[in-house]
């Protein structure tokens, strides 16, 4: 990579290495950061820590058919051995390991086990991301102030419903309207279609509850209509964590990113990990980032006026505990004693699914990249539960294809003949449940030390085998990882309202599909534990007051009004629902704070 | 459809026991070394390959062997099972092996197509009892493997996939709710 010299920079400063604004990461909210301010004038850098994905070119699996792949999409016993962190959930496939983020390169410590799925590489997870995007309603952002844990949000829904409108018009969200309170509708793209089976399934249990259950279609960021200039629109392939050809959903290279180039005032800077803010003591200010070339092993300094952070929940707090450590030894932002602190995810793993009688003679055209959701009822109106807050259900109804048992049938033909055609219809719903913000749950860079050798780490609740970790060793070395930077400790789990909760999203799964009329339900509670959501959020959260939050309510770093964090480290509490929309809505109204600001001559 | 609560694509349901996609290694058990040590020879390939044609055959649309699953067979076992796993893989060949030589007095490479198939579903039910009477932290019967390599590396097969059933690469549009007429063929993905 070479030194900056390819910049332009033509806002008269001499130096090469200034811009007037930096945005640290490029996954959703960092492409959002970058588009917004370069469209409003401001020179960005946007560092990525890790390699260039180019929009199309990059998606090499995208149009493979599955023989293709030597294991057809599986993976291998060396993967396992390669991935002790990735093996544990779906992510870890032949089809895009290489949209994962490698565990021996980038290890953390769990004192509590914590899955942590990343993507390090332009677009982040916004390439592998599951879509669904939800708006929050009040019924979230009062939550904390109703019921005690963690503090007041700084904002209501009428601050960012505005911010919301903005940016689903931007992106591309289908969905229906259905004047729900607590799923506030958007600024739809026409919704995609429900099954013969879901349909059904949706009238039986909005007949069953009398309405105070609600089963409609997932509301996802693919474009169901040709879209922008470029009439992009979703093909229904459902491949869409291979990187889309056809740009049919939002993500950093479909969305963001070309919108932020095409201003002439984008610089993308990838292989460039932030290590650390760089903050001026005497004007209290950011005054850029210190960057460690990942490829080169060099290190650069940027300036800017203003520093976005996005570098993903837990990487944005990691670059804080790392910044200003002269003046706050745990961190710049950490004077409130919560940076790190109330760690969040959205609990799964619980739900059920069974079979559908009839409809032999339905079927369905095309491969939906979305399914159902029932948004959350618990603790809303009369439905009280004996937990806090509560659970929405993705799911989807379709018929069994050839890996259904079809055990009454001989081999041979008959068994040919048979597994070529459909088979029964399924219906399946799996919960996902908010997590509170515990101020215990934390992560904070670990300054163990450790020995050479390693030792088998069983998940101390369930004995799972998590994959070898270092042996704790009072005269070994730090942790680091693949860069030499020090890596995080995890001290983070679910607690007693959690373990509720997911009881009830058990039994309610169940009572919902007999209520629907599925038959042969079977019940699961799988592997789940934090992290396993891929939602991770908290750890430098929003609030009223500087010594109870890390960002005020324009997501400023109370103690360096310059630096932004909008992405999931911002977050005061975590929902039931899909949090990136809310972090594309956060982010456009930041930045709009910031660049007014910055023309109010206040950063 | 999300990908996360979806059922594992790759790894097959059949009975609900789930072989060679294990989510976690629960420690590689102590593998007989005779068994596991001796790579797949050609003539493995040809053997599984009649197996996989007798599931799945020729019909109006190419079988197994065309598709060569035989061949498929052997990757995922070497590069995708457990060292135990791919004992009972291998110790089952021979078991099957030895089937054919007491039911026919011959080898299963030389007895008749509808010997075969006969012979086949003689183990497929004992891998069925088998299946449903075993403890959890039992192994899998070596037929099942087989049976579900044999339809996974077939349905995923290019002729499988665009002859059998109905691969529609970039289908364009979604209809939730069509009619649909038995016999027509499934969709591919």
């Amino acid at each position: 990579m070479p030194q900056d010299s390819s910049t332009v920079n033509i806002n008269g400063t001499s130096d090469a290495n200034t811009y007037d604004a930096i945005v640290v990461g490029s996954g959703v909210s960092g492409g959002w950061a970058a588009k917004e301010l370069s469209e409003k004038g401001l020179k960005v850098l946007m560092l990525e820590r890790g390699r260039d994905i180019k929009h199309i070119e990059g998606y090499v699996n995208a149009n493979k058919g599955p023989w293709e792949f030597p294991h057809r999409g599986g993976r291998t016993q060396e993967m396992i051995k390669e991935y002790p962190v990735l093996k544990r959930d779906y992510p870890l496939n032949e089809t895009n390991l290489d949209y994962w983020v490698k565990d021996s390169e980038s290890p953390y410590t769990e004192i509590k086990r914590f899955d942590w799925f990343r993507g390090y590489h332009v677009g982040g997870r916004s390439l592998t991301w599951g879509r669904q995007s939800y708006r929050w309603s009040d019924l979230d952002f009062e939550a904390n102030a109703k019921d005690g844990f963690g503090v007041d949000w700084p904002i209501r829904y009428k601050d960012i419903a505005p911010w919301y409108d903005y940016v689903e018009r931007y992106a591309g969200i289908s969905g229906s309207k259905e004047g729900l309170s607590q799923l506030p509708d958007g600024q739809f793209l026409p919704p995609m279609d429900m099954t013969c089976v879901e349909k059904d399934v949706a009238a039986r249990i909005k007949e069953k509850y009398k309405g105070a259950r609600t089963m409609i279609i997932g509301r996802t960021a693919n474009l169901t209509v040709p879209f922008d200039q470029h009439g992009r629109s979703c093909q229904f392939r459902n491949k869409c964590w291979l990187g889309c050809p056809y740009g049919g959903y939002f993500s950093t290279q479909s969305c963001t990113l070309p919108a932020a180039t095409k201003t002439g005032n984008l610089t993308l800077r990838p292989w460039s990990i932030v290590t650390r803010v760089l903050y001026d003591k005497d004007t209290k200010k950011a005054t850029g980032v210190e960057v460690l070339d990942a490829e080169t092993m060099k290190t650069y300094e940027y300036k800017a006026k203003i520093v976005f952070l996005n570098a993903s929940a837990l990487n944005s707090t990691w670059v804080l505990f790392n910044s200003a450590t002269d003046i706050w030894p745990e961190g710049l932002g950490s004077s409130s004693g919560e940076l790190g602190h109330n760690v969040m995810d959205h609990h799964l793993g619980v739900g059920a699914a069974g079979l559908v009688e009839g409809y032999e003679d339905k079927y369905y055209f095309g491969r939906r990249a979305n399914g159902i959701y029932i948004p959350r009822y618990q603790n809303i109106g009369s439905d009280k539960r004996d937990y806090l807050r509560g659970f929405g259900y993705q799911g989807g109804g379709s018929r069994q294809g050839y890996s259904r048992s079809a055990e009454e049938v001989a081999l041979g033909v008959a068994l040919k003949e048979t597994l070529s055609q459909p088979g029964s219809w399924t219906m399946n719903i799996g919960g996902f449940g908010e997590v509170l913000p515990y101020h215990e749950n934390r992560i904070f860079l670990d300054k163990s030390t450790y020995s050479d050798k390693l030792e088998q780490f069983n998940d101390p609740v369930t004995g799972k085998d998590l994959g070898m970790r270092p042996v704790p060793d009072k005269n070994g070395k730090q942790r680091v990882d693949k860069w030499g930077l020090p890596v995080l400790a995890f001290d983070v789990e679910w607690k007693e309202n959690e373990r509720k909760m997911r009881k009830d999203m058990l039994n309610d799964a169940v009572e919902m599909l007999e209520t629907a009329g599925v038959k042969n339900i079977s019940s699961r509670d799988g592997d789940g534990t934090m992290g396993r959501g891929i939602h991770e959020m908290g750890t430098a959260r929003m609030g009223k007051d500087p010594k109870t939050s890390v960002l005020n309510k324009w997501n400023q770093v109370w103690d360096a009004q310059n630096v932004f964090i909008t992405d999931g480290a911002c977050m005061t509490s975590g929902a039931c629902v899909n949090p990136s929309l809310t972090y594309m809505a956060l982010t456009a109204r930041a930045a709009d704070h910031a660049v007014s600001e910055l023309k109010k001559g206040n950063l | 459809m999300n990908r996360r609560d979806a059922l594992s694509r790759v790894a097959l349901i059949l009975g609900g026991t789930v072989i060679g996609a294990n989510v976690f290694l629960d420690g590689c058990k102590p593998a007989d070394k005779k068994a596991t040590d001796a790579a797949f020879t050609a003539d493995d390939i040809t053997f599984l390959d009649e197996v996989a044609e007798t599931i799945i055959p020729e019909t109006d649309t190419p079988g197994a062997k065309a598709a060569a699953v035989g061949s498929f067979m052997t990757v995922m076992v070497n590069d995708c099972y457990t060292p135990a796993d791919q004992q009972i893989f291998k110790q089952g060949m021979n078991l099957l092996k030895e089937a054919s030589d007491k039911k026919f007095s011959k080898s299963f490479m030389d007895v008749s197509a509808e010997q075969k198939t006969e012979l086949l579903n003689e183990i497929d039910k004992e891998a069925k009892d088998y299946m449903a009477n075993k403890k959890e932290e039992d192994p899998a019967h070596y037929f099942r493997m087989m049976k579900e390599l044999t339809l996974l590396g077939y349905f995923t097969s290019e002729p499988g996939a665009t002859k059998a059933l109905n691969y529609v690469l970039v289908p364009g549009k979604y209809e939730g709710c069509i009619s649909y007429n038995k016999g027509d063929r499934a969709w591919a993905l």
